[in-house]
C-alpha cells in the first residue's frame, strides 16, 4: 500500500451474552432450537406484552467495563430504535443511544512495529437481538425465525484509532479473549454469538480530517475482517487515487469473491428516531455494585501473560499464545504444577504437539485427550532423560490414542531409552566394525560422517540410545 | 329480589345478595345477558357477548360458593374494556387492524379480577387504540349515550361507561390516558377512576402511550370503584413501570369523615371555555364538600393550559412507536396478495388503521423525527415536568384539587369529527392527570341540559384513598348518581 494514504479503522464489535434467558423475557437462549420455538410473546411483540429487564446483562456489562478501565454510567437509559423489518417484531429495537452503560474504555495490542499500543474504547451498550431472516431456502419468499429475537448483546464501539487491517483483527482478538475470560460470551463466531462490523477511511498521511467512510457489516471470522479492510481500503484509495470520491455507504464482504459490495441501498435512509423507552426504568449502578461486580473479576489476559512470564519464566510470545483462552492458560499451570521439568519445556509441548492435535481434530482444549498432569509426565520423562525428544513424539501420539500415560506407554512398548555406557560401547563397537571404510574416511578427517554413526547405532537400538551418550561414545571409539 | 331488579343493584348489594343466598351468580349472568340481548343494539356497547364462558364461570362460582369458597368478587359480573387481551377471546382494540385477533394469554388486570371471583359477560367497544374522546373512532361503530342516543358517551371507554350507565353491568374495567375513563364517566353519570400511574399493572393492556396509560373502573358508586380498585391494584413483575407500594383497604377507608379536607380550586379552570350549566352544577357540588366539612382554596396551575399540546406532543410520539408492532407480519390484519414487503407494511397497516390513529402515528412519527426531536419531543417533556411540579406545589397545599370534568356536557354524534382539535379539548381538565402521574376520579354531581355533569377530583401520587373516601362522602349526601336514564329503569 501507498505511504502517501493512512488507513483509519473503527470497529463496532456485537457479542452476545451468555445469559440463559432472553435480556428482557424469560425466553431460552439455546442455540440451535427448531424455528421459533424460542420466542415468547414479548419477544414476538404480542399486543399488551412489556419487556422487563435481565440484571444478569448488567453485570456483565460491568464486567466489560471494568476489564477495559472503563466509566460505568451510575445512570443509563434504554432508548427505543424504531425502524420495520420483518424479523424486529416490535418495529423497534430496545438499545442505549444517549446513555450507554459504559463509556471511555481502552485496551492494549501489540502494533506493527511490535510496541504496545493503546486503542480507545468509546462505549459498550446493552441492546436486544433481532430474529434471523432466511432469504435462500423457500422459493420467492424469505423465512423469518425469531428464536434470536431478544438475545442480549453487548455492542462495543472503538476509537477510530486502527491504522491497519492487521491491527483492528489485533484488537477484534482481544475484545474476543477478554469476553471469554469474563465468561460474558462464548464469542462463537459461527454461531453467530460475535459479529464485527469495520468502518473504513482513508486520507492523505499527514492530513488531520478524516476521509469519508464506509461500513463494512456482518464480518465473522478474524480473516474475513483483515481480507474486506484490505480490499476496502486499496478500492478506497483507487477511487480517490483517479480523482474520484468515496460514497458513504454500507458494505458487504463476500469472501468467495473476496470483494466488499454495496448492500441495497434502501437499507441506509433510516432515520431511527431514538427515544428513551418508557415501559423500562432507568439502570442504576451503585459503587457498591461496582466493587462488587470487580470483586468477581478474573485475572485478565494482560496480566495473567505478565505473570506467566515472571512466575515461569517463558519466552513472552509463548506466554501471549498460552494466555488467549483462560482455559488453555489453565491446562499450562496445571501441567507446569505438576511438572519436574521447567516450565518452558511444559509451554513447548502444549503449544506445539498439544495444539497440533487439538487442531487436527478440531478440538477444543477442554476436549484435550491428554490431561495437563500426564502431559507433565511426558515431558518429566524427557527431562529425566528416560526417553529421548524423538521417542516422546511416539509416546505422546500413544497417549492421544488412549494407550494410557506416559509411563505405561514406555512400559507397554519397550521405549526406555538406552542410557548404560557399556550397553552402547558394545553397539558403537559392533556398528564401526560393520562400517571400517566410513571409520578410515572419519578419522581422516570428514568428521560429518559422525551423523551417519549416530544414525547407524540408533537404527541398532530402534532409536532407543541416548543421543547424548552415543555422541561421545562413538567419537571416543572413533579416535 | 327479583331478577327484573338485578340491574338495579350496586357491586355491593349484588355481593350481599350472592353471599346470603338470595339468588344465584347464574340467574344473576342470565338477567345481565337478557338485558344486553334487550339493549345493546341500540347502544352498541359491546364488540364480543361471551356468554357461554360467563355462565360456565357464574357456575362455578355458585359450586364454589356452596363449598364456602368465596373469592372477593365471586360470581359479580363485568365487563372488560376491548383493550384488555382476555385468553380465548376476541381483542380487537375498537380495530380492523385486530378484527380477528384472538389473544393468546390474559392480562394482568383480567387475570386478577377472575382470580377474585369476577364474571366476564363480554367486551367493550371503545375508540380505535384507545385513540378518541367519544367513541367515534371504532371500527365497530359509534357507542350511544344513554342519556341520548343521539350524542356521544365520551371516550375512549365509550363502550365502558354506557353499559354501566344503562345498568346492562354494575361495573366495567377501562384505560385512561387522557381523560378516557374520567370523560365518559362525566358524560354518562357515572364514577370513573384513573389510579395513580403504576398502580395497576400495565401488563395485557395494549399500548398506546406507555407513559400516560392507566387501567382503572367504571361503576355506579365510589363504594363499588374502591373494591375492585383493591382487586386490581399492586405490583406486577411483569410490567417495569408497576409501583411495589402496598395497596390499602380502598374500601375501609371510605367512612372517614371530610372535615378539615382541604380542596383546591383551580383559577383557570372556570374560565370562558366552560359551559354554564356545567360550571354551576361543579359549584354546588363544592358547596357540598363545603357543608361536610371541607374547605375550599383557591391554587394556581400556571403551565395547565400547555397539557393539550404537551400531551399531543407525548402521546403521538409514543403511540407511534407502540403501534409498529401491526404490520401484518405475526398477527392481525393482512392485505390480501401482498406483492412485496413495502406492499404488506402499507396495505395491511393502512387498511387496518382508521383516520384518527394515522393521524396520530404521523404527528407522532414527525416529533421524534430527526431535528425535531428536541423541539418538539424533548421539549414536551421538560413541559411535563412544570405541569408536575405545579401540582406538586399545589398538593402542599391542598389534598384534593376539585373542578369540572369536562367543559360541556354530552355532544352530539357526528359534532367535532370534522375538527380533531375541538375533539381534543375535551380532554383539557382531565390530560394533567396523566401528565403527572396522578390519580383522578370524576363522579355525577348534576345535569346540564338534562344531560349528566361529572365533577373531577384529583390527588397527590397514591391518593386513591382520599378521592375513594371524597367521592364517597360525597354520595352518601347526594343521589346523583343513582339517576337513571329514561329507558333503563
Amino acid at each position: 500500500m501507498s505511504a502517501a494514504w493512512e488507513v483509519v479503522i473503527g470497529l463496532e464489535i456485537h457479542t452476545q451474552l451468555a445469559t440463559k434467558s432472553k435480556i428482557f423475557s424469560g425466553a431460552s437462549t439455546a442455540y440451535g432450537a427448531e424455528p421459533n420455538t424460542q420466542a415468547c410473546l414479548v419477544d414476538l411483540g404480542y399486543p399488551g406484552v412489556l419487556p422487563v429487564l435481565n440484571g444478569e446483562v448488567v453485570r456483565m456489562a460491568c464486567k466489560f467495563g471494568l476489564a477495559v478501565n472503563a466509566t460505568i454510567a451510575p445512570r443509563s437509559i434504554f432508548a427505543r430504535k424504531n425502524y420495520f423489518y420483518p424479523d424486529l417484531p416490535k418495529g423497534y429495537q430496545i438499545s442505549q443511544y444517549e446513555l450507554p452503560i459504559v463509556e471511555h474504555g481502552e485496551l492494549f495490542i501489540t502494533d506493527d512495529d511490535g510496541n504496545d499500543k493503546r486503542i480507545g474504547i468509546t462505549r459498550a451498550h446493552l441492546e436486544e437481538d433481532a430474529g434471523k431472516s432466511v432469504h435462500e431456502v423457500y422459493d420467492r419468499y424469505s423465512g423469518i425465525d425469531l428464536n434470536r429475537a431478544g438475545t442480549p448483546l453487548l455492542e462495543i464501539v472503538s476509537e477510530p484509532d486502527l491504522r491497519s487491517a492487521k491491527e483492528a483483527v489485533a484488537y477484534m482478538r482481544k475484545i474476543h479473549t477478554i469476553v471469554r475470560y469474563l465468561g460474558i460470551s462464548d464469542g462463537n463466531m459461527q454461531e453467530g454469538s460475535f459479529r464485527c462490523d469495520a468502518n473504513v477511511s482513508v486520507r492523505p498521511r499527514g492530513e488531520d480530517a478524516f476521509g469519508t467512510r464506509t461500513e463494512i457489516k456482518n464480518l465473522n471470522s478474524f480473516r474475513f475482517v483483515e481480507r474486506a479492510i484490505n480490499f476496502e481500503v486499496q478500492r478506497q484509495i483507487d477511487v480517490l487515487e483517479d480523482g474520484g470520491a468515496v460514497v458513504q455507504e454500507t458494505r458487504l464482504y463476500d469472501s468467495a469473491r473476496d470483494e466488499t459490495r454495496p448492500m441495497r441501498s434502501k437499507e441506509e435512509a433510516n432515520d431511527y428516531r431514538y427515544f428513551p423507552d418508557p415501559d423500562l426504568l432507568p439502570v442504576e449502578i451503585s459503587k457498591e455494585f461496582i466493587d462488587g461486580v470487580r470483586g468477581t473479576l478474573p485475572e485478565l489476559p494482560d496480566e495473567k501473560r505478565q505473570r506467566f512470564v515472571a512466575e515461569y519464566g517463558i519466552r513472552q510470545d509463548d506466554a501471549a499464545i498460552l494466555t488467549v483462552s483462560r482455559a488453555l492458560a489453565d491446562y499450562f499451570e496445571e501441567a507446569a504444577a505438576a511438572a519436574e521439568a521447567p516450565a518452558q519445556a511444559v509451554a513447548n509441548w502444549v503449544i506445539g504437539d498439544l495444539s497440533g492435535a487439538l487442531n487436527r481434530e478440531g478440538l477444543e482444549i477442554e476436549s484435550s485427550r491428554i490431561a495437563a498432569k500426564d502431559l507433565a509426565g511426558l515431558v518429566d520423562r524427557i527431562h529425566d532423560d528416560t526417553i529421548s525428544g524423538k521417542i516422546a513424539k511416539e509416546v505422546f501420539e500413544a497417549m492421544w490414542a488412549g494407550e494410557g500415560d506416559a509411563d505405561a506407554v514406555i512400559e507397554a512398548r519397550g521405549l526406555r531409552q538406552i542410557t548404560d555406557s557399556s550397553a552402547i560401547e558394545a553397539i558403537v563397537d559392533k556398528v564401526i566394525a560393520a562400517n571400517p571404510g566410513q571409520a578410515e574416511e572419519y578419522r581422516a578427517g570428514k568428521e560429518k560422517l559422525i551423523g551417519f554413526f549416530v544414525g547407524q547405532v540408533m537404527k541398532e537400538t530402534g532409536g532407543k540410545a541416548n543421543p547424548g551418550q552415543v555422541n561421545e561414545i562413538l567419537k571416543t571409539r572413533l579416535k | 329480589m327479583s331478577s327484573a331488579e338485578f340491574h338495579t343493584q350496586t357491586l355491593m348489594q349484588l355481593a350481599k345478595g350472592l353471599e346470603s343466598g338470595d339468588f344465584t351468580a347464574v340467574e344473576l349472568v342470565e338477567a345481565l345477558l337478557r338485558r344486553i340481548e334487550a339493549h345493546d343494539k341500540a347502544l352498541n356497547a359491546f364488540i364480543t357477548v361471551t356468554a357461554d364462558a360467563a355462565l360456565q364461570a357464574a357456575e362455578r362460582a355458585d359450586a364454589g360458593r356452596r363449598k364456602g369458597e368465596t373469592g372477593v368478587l365471586n360470581g359479580l359480573p363485568i365487563v372488560h374494556k376491548d383493550i384488555f387481551c382476555t385468553r380465548g377471546v376476541l381483542t380487537t382494540c375498537g380495530s380492523r387492524m385486530l378484527e380477528n385477533f384472538v389473544s393468546p394469554y390474559d392480562a394482568t388486570v383480567v387475570e386478577r379480577l377472575a382470580d377474585a371471583g369476577a364474571v366476564m359477560l363480554g367486551k367493550t367497544n371503545m375508540d380505535e387504540f384507545a385513540m378518541g374522546s367519544s367513541n367515534e373512532t371504532s371500527y365497530f361503530g359509534p357507542v350511544r349515550n344513554p342519556w341520548d342516543l343521539e350524542c356521544s358517551p365520551g371516550g375512549s371507554s365509550g363502550g365502558s361507561a354506557a353499559s354501566v350507565a344503562a345498568r346492562i353491568v354494575p361495573a366495567a374495567t377501562g384505560t385512561d390516558t387522557g381523560g378516557s375513563i374520567r370523560q365518559p364517566a362525566a358524560l354518562t353519570g357515572t364514577t370513573g377512576i384513573k389510579p395513580t400511574y403504576g398502580r395497576v399493572s400495565r401488563f395485557g393492556m395494549i399500548a398506546f402511550a406507555s407513559s400516560l396509560d392507566q387501567a382503572g373502573v367504571i361503576t355506579r358508586t365510589a363504594e363499588d370503584a374502591a373494591l375492585l380498585l383493591g382487586v386490581m391494584a399492586g405490583f406486577d413483575e411483569r410490567d417495569s413501570t408497576s409501583i411495589d407500594h402496598p395497596v390499602p383497604d380502598y374500601v375501609a377507608g371510605l367512612g372517614r369523615s371530610l372535615e378539615g379536607l382541604r380542596v383546591g380550586i383551580v383559577r383557570q379552570h372556570f374560565d370562558a371555555g366552560l359551559d354554564t350549566a356545567t360550571g354551576k352544577a361543579v359549584r354546588e357540588a363544592l358547596s357540598v364538600l363545603e357543608a361536610q366539612g371541607a374547605s375550599l382554596t383557591e391554587v394556581d396551575l400556571p403551565n395547565l393550559d400547555l397539557s393539550v399540546p404537551t400531551y399531543y406532543v407525548v402521546a403521538p410520539a409514543e403511540c407511534s412507536s407502540n403501534l409498529s408492532r401491526f404490520d401484518g407480519v405475526r398477527f392481525g390484519h393482512r392485505a390480501a396478495d401482498p406483492e412485496d414487503l413495502l406492499d404488506l407494511y402499507c396495505r395491511s397497516r393502512g387498511e387496518g388503521f382508521g383516520a384518527e390513529v394515522k393521524r396520530r402515528i404521523l404527528t407522532g412519527t414527525y416529533v421524534l423525527s430527526a431535528g425535531y426531536y428536541d423541539a418538539y419531543y424533548l421539549k414536551a417533556q421538560q413541559v411535563r415536568q412544570l405541569i408536575a411540579d405545579d401540582f406538586r406545589k399545589a398538593f402542599a397545599e391542598v389534598d384534593v384539587i376539585a373542578g369540572p370534568t369536562a367543559p360541556a356536557p354530552a355532544f352530539r354524534l357526528g359534532d367535532k369529527t370534522d375538527d380533531p382539535i375541538t375533539m381534543y379539548l375535551n380532554d383539557i381538565y382531565t390530560i394533567g392527570a396523566n401528565l403527572a402521574g396522578l390519580p383522578g376520579m370524576s363522579i355525577p354531581c348534576g345535569f346540564a341540559s338534562e344531560l349528566p355533569v361529572g365533577l373531577h377530583l384529583v390527588g397527590p401520587h397514591f391518593g386513591e384513598e382520599r378521592l375513594l373516601n371524597t367521592a364517597h362522602q360525597y354520595q352518601l349526601q347526594t343521589d346523583w348518581h343513582t339517576r337513571c336514564p329514561e329507558g333503563y329503569v
